[in-house]
C-alpha cells in the first residue's frame, strides 16, 4: 500500500477525519443516549471541518467584497463556506429532534441508556 | 402547453411546502383535507410530466433561478423521476387515507395536524430526491426526509415508538453522516456539485487515473450511507421495531416510499453523476449483492419466526430491500430494470399488508399474535382480502405485480457471469421461504370461527376499502400490464445514462 | 467574617453543602412550591436486573468493537485523505469555473458584497430553502414531543435552575436583552454587507428571547411571546420565503425578466431578495431556538 503525496500537506483533512470516526464510533457504539447525541454532533464538526477545509486558500481573504475588487486570486473559495452553513443548521435541527426524543425516553423509563430502554420497552414497559 | 409542462415538478414541490406552511394554523379535519388533495394533485402534475417526457422522448432540467448550470441549482426530469413521483405521491395518498381510522386513535389529541405537515414535508423530500439534479440538494432533501419520517414515527408517543424512532434516528444520521462526507469527498476532487458537471469530471478523472482512491472512497461512503438509511442487510435492525410500533400509515410510508427514495437517490448517484462504468469497476456492486442475498435470506428467516404479524411483516420488508440490491448487484441494465420494478412493486404492496394487517389486529381483539388472528378475515373481510393479494404479490404469483420482478431478477442473473446460479437458488429459497410466512398467515386469517364468539364482524371502513381497493387495482394492473411498466424503465434508464 | 471563614464557606459551597443564597444575596428566595426531587429509578424490578447483568457482558465487546472500529475507519480515511487535492493550495479542482463566477461577478449579479450571502440565497436559493423547511420540520417534530406531554405535565420540572431571582443574571440579562436584539437586527440587514446573514441574526435575536424568557418567567415570555404569534411568525415567514424565491425560480426558468434587481451593491436596500430573505429565515430562526427552550422547559407554549 502506498500512500498519496499529499499526507503532510492535508493535515486539517486528517485532523477532520479523526474527528469524524471518533464522532461515528461514539455515535453507533455508545451505549448512553447524551454521550451518543455529543459523538453526533462531533461526527458533524468532523464532517464541516473536512468541507471547510477544501474551500481555504492560503494568505487569501473572506470572499465580502469590502472595496470593490473583485479579484479571482484575492478570495477563498465560498462555496464549501455556504455548505457548511446549510450543514450547520441540519446538525442544529437534528440535536433538537434527537434531544428531545432523550428526555422524553428518560421521563419515561428513568435511564439513559439506549440497552436498558429497549429491555424495558420490550418486556415491561411500553403503557400503551 | 408542452413547454408549460416544464414547470410541474416545481410546481409540486412548492405547493407541497406551502401546505406543509399552512397546515401548521389548520384544524385537523381541513389540515387532512388539504394534505390529501395536496397529494392528489401532485399526482396529476406528475403523471402530466411523465405523459409530456413521454410524448417527447425525451426528458428536461428546469434551472431554479436565474443562472445556468454549473452556477445554481436545477431539478431534472426524465421518465423514471416523475414515474417514481408519481408512484410516492400515489402511496402516501392510499396510505393517509387507508389509515385514517388508526391515526384517529393514536395521535394524542391536538397533534393531528403535525402528522400531516410530518406527511406533506416527507412529499416535499421524495419529490425533491426524485428529481433534484444536485447532490447537495440531495443532502439537505435526505435529511428532511429523515426528520419527517421520525416525526411520522413518534408521533404515537409511546414508549416502544419512541425507542424505536431513538434506534432509527441514530442508523439515519449515521447514513447522513457518510453520505455528506462522501459528497465532500466527491466535491473536493471534481469542485461540482451538479450531476451532469460531476458525471463530466468524474469521467475525467477516472481516464486519467488522478484522485483514484478518493473517488473509490466517495463511491463506497455514499453506496453506503444510502444503504444504511435504506435498510439493506447488516443495518436492517431498526426495522422491526420501526414498522412494527408506528401507526400502520407511518409504517407503509417509511417502508413503502421512504426507504425507496434512498434507494433511487443511490441509482441516481450510480447512474447520472459516477456513471455505470466507473461505478461497477469499482466491484461495490458485488459487496451490495453480497449483502442483498444476505439480506434476503435472513429476513425471511427472521420473518418465519415471529410469531406477530407486524413485525413478520416488518423483517419481510429486510428482505425485500435485499432484493433491489442484489438486482443493482448483478451489475447489468438488465438487474437494474429488475431493482426498479421491485421498488413499484414493492411500493404498492407493501403499505397494503402494513394497513390491512392493522385492520386484521383491531379486527382481533388488538392482538395480531397469530394465534389470535384466526378467522379475522372473516370478521373484517375487505382487510382480508386486501391482506391476501398483498401476501399473494409479496410470494410472487402471477398476475400480481410481486411476480414480474422475479422473473425479470431470474432473466437477468443468466447474463451475468458467476452470479447466475446463486441468484437463482436465493430466488427459490426466497419464494419458498416466502410461501411458508405469508401462505400461513392468509390460512391463519381465513380459518373458520368459532373460537372467539365474543369478536364480531367489523362495520367496512370506507377510507380503508378506497384506499387499499386503489393499490390492489393498480398492484394487479401493473401485474397483468408489466410490458409498458418494463418499457418504460428501459426508456428512463438509457435517458439516465445520457 | 475573616477570610479564613469565607474560604471554609466557599469551599462547603463548592462542595453543595450549604445553601449561601442568603449570605451572598442578602434576601432569602421567595417561597416556590417545592419542586419535586427526582423519583429515584425504580431499579428493581426483575427485567432491569436481568437486563443490567446481560448487558455487562457486552460491555467489553462494545469497548474492543468500538477501538477496532474507530482504527479502521480513521486508517482508510487517512489513506484516502493522503490523496486528496493539497489543502491551501490555490490550485485545486475546487477553483475552478464556479468559483470564479462567484467572486468575479457575484456583486454584479447578485448585488450582495458578502458573496456567501449571494451564492446560499441567490445561486443556490434552492438548498436553502431546503434548509429553512428542515428547521421547520425539527421545529414540528420537537412540538410533537415535547408539547402537552403527559409525562412532563405531572412534574414541575426540578432540572432547571430558576434565574428570576438571581440578581446577577437578573440585572446582566435585563442590560444585555436590548443590545442582543439590535446585533441581531444589525446582523439580519446586514447579511448582504458583511458577514451575518439570516441564520446567525437570528440565533442572536433567538438567545435575547430565550433570556428574557429566562430571566422574567417562562409565564410572563408566553403571554408576550404565545403559541398564535410564533405560528403566525412562523407563517409569514416560511410563507414569504416560499413564494418569493419560487417567484424568482419560475422567472428565471421561463427566461422572462424579473421585477427584483440587483441594486447597487453596498446599498443597504440592495441585493434584490436577499436583506427580506434574510429577515424572514431570522424571524423562523428566532422563533425556533425560542420554541425549543420554552418546550423543553416548560413542555407548553402558552
Amino acid at each position: 500500500m502506498r500512500f498519496g503525496e499529499n499526507g503532510l500537506i492535508n493535515f486539517e483533512e486528517m485532523a477532520a477525519i479523526i474527528l469524524f470516526a471518533i464522532g461515528f464510533t461514539t455515535l453507533l457504539f455508545n451505549r448512553n443516549l447524551i454521550k451518543k447525541i455529543i459523538g453526533m454532533n462531533i461526527m458533524d464538526t468532523g464532517v464541516y471541518l473536512f468541507l471547510a477545509s477544501m474551500g481555504f486558500i492560503f494568505d487569501r481573504e473572506a470572499p465580502i467584497i469590502t472595496d470593490g475588487v473583485t479579484d479571482a486570486d484575492r478570495y477563498i473559495n465560498p462555496i464549501p463556506s455556504g455548505l457548511v452553513l446549510t450543514g450547520i443548521v441540519v446538525s442544529v435541527s437534528v440535536t433538537a429532534l434527537m434531544l428531545s426524543l432523550t428526555v422524553r425516553l428518560y421521563e419515561k423509563y428513568r435511564t439513559l441508556n439506549l440497552d436498558e430502554i429497549y429491555m424495558l420497552s420490550h418486556n415491561r414497559g411500553g403503557k400503551p | 402547453m408542452i413547454d408549460f409542462i416544464r414547470n410541474f415538478p416545481f410546481f409540486s414541490i412548492i405547493l407541497s411546502l406551502c401546505c406543509a406552511v399552512t397546515t401548521f394554523v389548520l384544524p385537523k379535519k381541513p389540515a387532512r383535507i388539504l394534505s390529501l388533495s395536496l397529494f392528489g394533485v401532485c399526482m396529476a402534475l406528475s403523471g402530466a410530466t411523465l405523459l409530456r417526457n413521454l410524448y417527447t422522448g425525451e426528458g428536461f432540467v428546469y434551472r431554479m433561478g436565474h443562472f445556468d448550470a454549473p452556477f445554481g441549482n436545477e431539478i431534472a426530469a426524465g421518465l423514471l423521476e416523475p414515474a417514481c413521483a408519481l408512484l410516492f405521491g400515489t402511496v402516501l395518498f392510499c396510505s393517509v387515507l387507508a389509515g385514517k381510522e388508526r391515526l384517529l386513535t393514536d395521535i394524542a389529541p391536538g397533534k393531528e395536524r403535525f402528522y400531516y405537515i410530518m406527511a406533506d414535508l416527507a412529499h416535499v423530500a421524495l419529490l425533491a430526491l426524485c428529481y433534484t439534479n444536485d447532490i447537495f440538494t440531495g443532502y439537505v432533501f435526505v435529511e428532511i426526509c429523515t426528520l419527517s419520517s421520525a416525526g411520522l414515527l413518534m408521533i404515537r408517543g409511546t414508549g416502544k415508538s419512541l425507542a424505536a424512532a431513538t434506534r432509527y434516528m441514530i442508523f439515519s444520521l449515521i447514513g447522513s453522516g457518510l453520505f455528506l462526507l462522501g459528497v465532500i469527498f466527491l466535491y473536493g476532487i471534481t469542485g461540482h456539485l451538479l450531476f451532469p458537471q460531476l458525471h463530466e469530471t468524474v469521467a475525467e478523472i477516472h481516464a486519467a487515473g488522478t484522485y483514484a482512491v478518493p473517488l473509490l472512497i466517495s463511491a463506497a461512503l455514499m453506496t453506503g450511507g444510502l444503504a444504511v438509511k435504506s435498510g439493506l442487510f447488516p443495518f436492517h435492525f431498526w426495522m422491526p421495531d420501526t414498522y412494527g410500533t408506528a401507526t400502520p400509515s407511518s409504517s407503509g410510508i417509511l417502508s413503502g416510499v421512504i426507504s425507496k427514495a434512498y434507494i433511487f437517490l443511490l441509482l441516481k448517484v450510480i447512474y447520472r453523476v459516477l456513471g455505470t462504468d466507473v461505478y461497477f469497476a469499482t466491484g461495490a456492486q458485488n459487496i451490495l449483492y453480497l449483502f442483498g442475498v444476505c439480506g434476503i435470506v435472513i429476513g425471511s428467516l427472521s420473518a418465519i419466526r415471529q410469531t406477530r404479524l407486524s413485525r413478520m411483516v416488518a423483517y419481510s420488508s429486510a428482505a425485500q430491500i435485499g432484493y433491489i440490491y442484489m438486482g443493482i448487484g448483478l451489475g447489468s441494465a438488465a438487474g437494474i430494470t429488475a431493482s426498479f420494478f421491485q421498488i413499484f412493486a414493492h411500493a404498492l404492496t407493501k403499505p397494503l399488508l402494513f394497513l390491512s394487517g392493522a385492520k386484521l389486529r383491531a379486527a382481533s381483539g388488538g392482538s395480531d399474535a397469530f394465534r389470535d388472528l384466526r378467522g379475522a378475515a372473516h370478521r373484517d373481510r375487505g382487510a382480508g382480502l386486501a391482506f391476501a393479494v398483498g401476501s399473494l404479490s409479496m410470494i410472487g404469483l402471477p398476475i400480481f405485480a410481486g411476480f414480474i420482478p422475479k422473473l425479470l431478477f431470474a432473466l437477468a442473473a443468466m447474463d451475468s457471469y458467476g452470479k447466475a446460479i446463486p441468484t437463482l437458488v436465493v430466488l427459490a429459497v426466497s419464494t419458498i421461504l416466502n410461501v411458508i410466512y405469508f401462505l400461513h398467515t392468509v390460512i391463519t386469517i381465513y380459518l373458520p370461527v368459532n373460537t372467539q364468539p365474543q369478536l364480531s364482524r367489523r362495520r367496512p371502513d370506507a377510507a380503508f376499502l378506497v384506499g387499499a381497493l386503489l393499490l390492489v387495482v393498480i398492484n394487479v394492473a401493473i401485474g397483468m400490464h408489466s410490458q409498458p411498466i418494463t418499457s418504460l424503465i428501459e426508456q428512463g434508464l438509457s435517458l439516465f445514462a445520457d | 467574617m475573616n477570610m479564613k471563614m469565607i474560604k471554609a464557606r466557599l469551599a462547603a459551597w463548592w462542595r453543595g453543602e450549604e445553601d449561601l443564597t442568603e449570605e451572598l444575596y442578602g434576601s432569602p428566595r421567595p417561597e416556590e412550591a417545592p419542586a419535586v426531587p427526582d423519583t429515584p429509578l425504580p431499579r428493581l424490578h426483575s427485567t432491569f436486573v436481568i437486563a443490567h447483568t446481560e448487558l455487562r457482558a457486552f460491555r467489553w465487546l462494545y469497548a474492543v468493537l468500538s477501538a477496532v472500529f474507530c482504527l479502521i475507519i480513521i486508517g482508510t480515511m487517512l489513506y484516502a485523505v493522503t490523496y486528496m487535492p493539497p489543502y491551501g493550495s490555490a490550485d485545486t479542482p475546487t477553483i475552478n469555473e464556479v468559483f470564479d463566477r462567484y467572486v468575479e461577478q457575484g456583486m454584479a449579479e447578485t448585488g450582495a458584497v458578502n458573496t456567501v450571502a449571494g451564492m446560499i440565497l441567490d445561486y443556490r436559493a434552492f438548498d436553502t430553502l431546503g434548509e429553512s423547511f428542515v428547521l421547520f420540520t425539527a421545529t414540528c417534530t420537537v412540538i410533537i414531543l415535547m408539547k402537552d406531554d403527559p409525562d412532563l405535565k405531572k412534574k414541575k420540572h426540578p432540572y432547571f435552575v430558576d434565574y428570576r431571582y438571581d440578581p446577577i443574571v437578573h440585572s446582566i440579562g435585563s442590560l444585555l436583552i436590548p443590545v442582543l436584539l439590535v446585533f441581531g437586527a444589525y446582523i439580519l440587514f446586514n447579511g448582504h454587507l458583511s458577514p451575518g446573514g439570516g441564520f446567525s441574526g437570528g440565533a442572536v435575536i433567538g438567545s435575547a428571547l430565550m433570556l428574557y424568557a429566562m430571566i422574567f418567567g417562562e409565564e410572563r415570555a408566553t403571554r408576550v411571546i404565545s403559541e398564535r404569534v410564533i405560528q403566525t411568525v412562523v407563517l409569514c415567514a416560511l410563507g414569504f420565503y416560499a413564494l418569493s424565491k419560487s417567484y424568482s425560480f419560475f422567472t428565471g426558468a421561463n427566461h422572462l425578466t424579473s421585477i427584483i434587481g440587483p441594486g447597487t451593491p453596498g446599498n443597504i436596500f440592495s441585493a434584490g431578495l436577499i436583506l427580506p430573505l434574510n429577515v424572514a429565515v431570522g424571524c423562523v430562526v428566532a422563533c425556533t431556538m425560542y420554541t425549543f427552550y420554552i418546550l423543553f422547559k416548560r413542555g407548553r407554549l402558552s
